[in-house]
């Protein structure tokens, strides 16, 4: 058992949990993930690390509820455990390896993270900050109260804020701000961009023109998170890639987003895609299988 | 009872269309005075041929015998000497090419069902409470095992009876491997059986950690170095499941057999557990082996019309005769001396159907089977919600690419000798699947004794 030895409410429908899981704490690096169960019936749900602390032994995941499986991980407190914490799985990010630095330092980076994508970028962005590296960070959300993590993010990179509907910081979408950055005379030449699968494809859009090379992280349906299943397969420059033990980053100019969105609503009902839309409400552009906003 | 020494004792399964319905076990086991029976028609050979087809080596004829008296006991005795997993390998061994395939009694009538019987002993063991012993005292040597499947419990099993303090380090949540995320509840069922099976080899002293990736969580070279282990096994199985590379493979609802069968049978799908399943209307599962046959069997009992799509004939296929009948009983319908050449979708990427390519013999090829070639012209249309794909799995890279002088073939498998399971590595060991690519339970467990005694030579020669 995994015992939960803090948990923060992060914002509506996002909270933050720090696990006691001492092996993947040992061993894990930022862009890795984790996989896990709630109780002996629940499915395998994998998250990506937001933090570790190799002294205490515990790595921190952030979760959105999305479905029950989720509500149900958000039913635990303090004091209560996991079933089954695994990890660190899938290969950590290029950016933050100690072989790399000296290539790292070299780049002009920026970092632009969607939603829940933020807990991630952090994880990478406190490495970098860690170890000298200094990077631009474009954090978004739909609205002001879905932000978490600006403090946090403030304290380790160039940090701007946007909101698609101009609550709170820059009025627009992540790719808005990352154009206007550009324009502004910031010649990045490494972008990294984590968050819903929507909009790292218009990231990419976006950075293509722009001639950034950029990574992204892949988060498809998986079940084991080992290879052996081949339910979180991609097509990567034409080939088939598995996020789990390939990825979860690949280079994001190469990989078949529309695909890998309309796999996305394999296992989603008919009921969850339409309570998606609901809530969303003016802000929904997409995700929902249904609407055809991903095209 | 009365016998008919060319004749098997009858053994009693669930009617096929009351099971084509239920995820209980097909097959319902002999009762003690039916086990008797069957035992008496075993001839005692002086020199047996069964035990030389067993790959584990179990002193057949003599439990035999032991089940003849009705000293189920002591026969269970004599079998745990040489397999730790008697009520699986009873179950899911092709004891027709091995142990039966050798029984004299086969050559004017029927085998002696060798396997029903090592099914009947582990099974009247596991209900009275009895569980095999360890023979020796504890020497304090760590050893490693990475995998709680076939190869990676008999490894540790053998090495725990002879002293040896034994970790096994499972990726998943639950120890059993391929017979926990492969083999479904109708063949082989889980608490009852797996677990405990599970439950005697660790009854020997050996320690199993689940949710330890090796190469991930902790490497091969850290058990050495920070844990203090002197020797490791590695048997992690089979790996990654291929695909065809055709037209609308990525599509949704198209799936592994892999992925298919764990979510049914690791997460238990069909007790409606959280983790879902699509259950399909028409199945189609493309390949001809026992994986094969547990999915179309499986998606059958959720409820489907399954075809099995093949591109050889029926003699070619690879599944065990039993299987192919099981699954036929069952309703299962085989489209033999067929390929697919595009999966159809609808616009939302959906599977709609399966488009097909008849196929004819041809000559036979390096492995001896006649390949099969298209016949121009043939393709035809259809209709299905649900393919899965059941066309064998490549190696793993996890272990092999994070672990220092650790030789693999071209196909990507760990290779170790066969005798002993060692590696390039010193001390490192390895058997079953992630040594031979996929092959069956006995001759994983085959491997993890063999390396069991490679382990021990290699102490020996130590000291």
């Amino acid at each position: 058992m995994y015992p939960i030895v803090k948990k923060e409410e992060l914002a509506e429908k996002i909270f933050l949990m720090e696990v006691e899981a001492p092996r993947v704490a040992a061993s894990c690096l930022p862009g890795q993930f984790v996989i896990v169960r709630t109780d002996e019936e629940s499915e395998r749900i994998p998250l990506t690390v937001c933090d570790y602390d190799r002294e205490k032994g515990t790595i921190t995941i952030v979760v959105q509820m999305v479905g029950a499986s989720t509500e149900k991980m958000h039913r635990l407190n303090v004091g209560d455990a996991f079933h089954d914490f695994v990890g660190p799985l899938g290969k950590p990010s290029e950016l933050c390896l100690e072989e790399n630095l000296e290539e790292t330092r070299k780049k002009n980076i920026v970092f632009v993270a969607g939603g829940l994508g933020t807990a991630p970028v952090y994880c990478q962005v406190k490495w970098l900050h860690e170890h000298g590296v200094n990077v631009t960070c474009i954090m978004g959300s739909r609205t002001k109260d879905l932000l978490f993590f600006v403090d946090k993010m403030n304290a380790v990179s160039d940090n701007h804020v946007t909101t698609d509907d101009g609550s709170f910081g820059f009025h627009g979408m992540g790719t808005d701000c990352l154009k206007s950055l550009w324009d502004a005379g910031n010649k990045f030449d490494h972008c990294v961009a984590i968050g819903p699968m929507i909009m790292m494809k218009f990231v990419c859009k976006l950075t293509k023109e722009l001639g950034i090379h950029t990574i992204v992280s892949m988060n498809p349906v998986m079940v084991d998170g080992t290879g052996m299943c081949g339910a979180c397969r991609l097509i990567v420059d034409g080939k088939v890639k598995f996020a789990c033990v390939d990825g979860p980053e690949f280079d994001g100019h190469l990989v078949d987003f529309d695909l890998a969105m309309k796999r996305m609503q394999q296992y989603k009902s008919e009921e969850g895609r339409k309570k998606l839309e609901l809530e969303e409400g003016d802000t929904h552009h997409g995700g929902c299988g249904n609407c055809g906003g991903d095209k | 009872m009365e016998v008919d020494v060319l004749k098997r004792i009858a053994i009693a399964e669930q009617e096929p269309q009351v099971r084509a319905k239920n995820f209980e076990e097909v097959c319902l086991g002999y009762t003690e005075e039916e086990a008797m029976a069957e035992a008496s028609r075993c001839l005692n050979c002086k020199n047996p041929k069964c035990v030389g087809g067993c790959p584990v080596s179990i002193n057949i004829p003599a439990f035999i015998q032991e089940v003849k008296k009705g000293d189920f006991e002591k026969a269970y005795e004599i079998i745990s000497e040489s397999s730790a997993l008697p009520a699986v390998c009873g179950r899911v061994c092709p004891q027709e090419t091995q142990c039966e395939g050798q029984c004299i009694r086969g050559i004017k009538g029927e085998a002696v069902a060798i396997g029903k019987l090592e099914r009947f002993v582990a099974d009247w063991a596991r209900e009275h409470g009895i569980q095999p012993k360890a023979k020796a005292a504890k020497n304090g040597h760590k050893v490693a095992v990475i995998g709680a499947g076939p190869s990676g419990l008999t490894c540790a099993g053998d090495l725990a009876k002879d002293g040896y303090d034994v970790t096994i380090f499972e990726a998943l949540h639950e120890a059993g491997g391929v017979l926990v995320y492969g083999i479904p509840e109708f063949r082989l069922p889980k608490s009852k059986v797996v677990a405990a099976e599970v439950e005697n080899v660790k009854a020997l002293g050996v320690k199993i950690e689940t949710n330890v990736i090796i190469g991930k969580t902790i490497t091969i070279d850290e058990l050495f170095e920070k844990e203090e282990f002197e020797a490791v096994f590695i048997g992690s199985g089979a790996g990654l499941p291929r695909f065809m590379g055709i037209k609308g493979e990525q599509a949704n609802g198209v799936f592994s057999a892999n992925e298919f069968l764990t979510r049914n049978n690791l997460m238990k799908a069909f007790l409606d557990q959280d983790t879902p399943i699509q259950r399909g209307k028409k199945v189609v599962v493309v390949g001809g082996g026992n994986v094969a046959m547990d999915a179309a069997r499986t998606a059958l009992r959720l409820g489907a019309e399954v075809h099995i799509v093949y591109r050889r004939g029926e003699e070619e296929l690879p599944a065990r005769k039993e299987e192919v009948h099981h699954a036929k009983e069952e309703g299962v319908i085989f489209d033999l001396l067929q390929n697919p050449v595009e999966i159809l979708t609808d616009e939302n990427d959906w599977v709609t159907g399966i488009r097909l390519i008849k196929m004819e013999l041809g000559e036979p090829d390096a492995s001896g089977r006649r390949s099969p070639v298209e016949i121009p012209g043939s393709e035809y249309e259809v209709e299905c919600d649900t393919v899965i794909m059941s066309l064998g799995t490549s190696p793993n890279p996890l272990i092999s690419s994070t672990t220092k002088g650790l030789d693999i073939n071209r196909r990507g498998c760990i290779i170790a000798e066969e005798e002993t399971g060692k590696t390039s590595r010193d001390g490192v060991y390895a058997g079953g699947d992630a040594v031979t690519g996929a092959a069956t339970v006995i001759l994983a467990m085959g491997a993890g004794k063999a390396a069991a005694k490679g382990i021990e030579d290699y102490f020996a020669s130590k000291n």
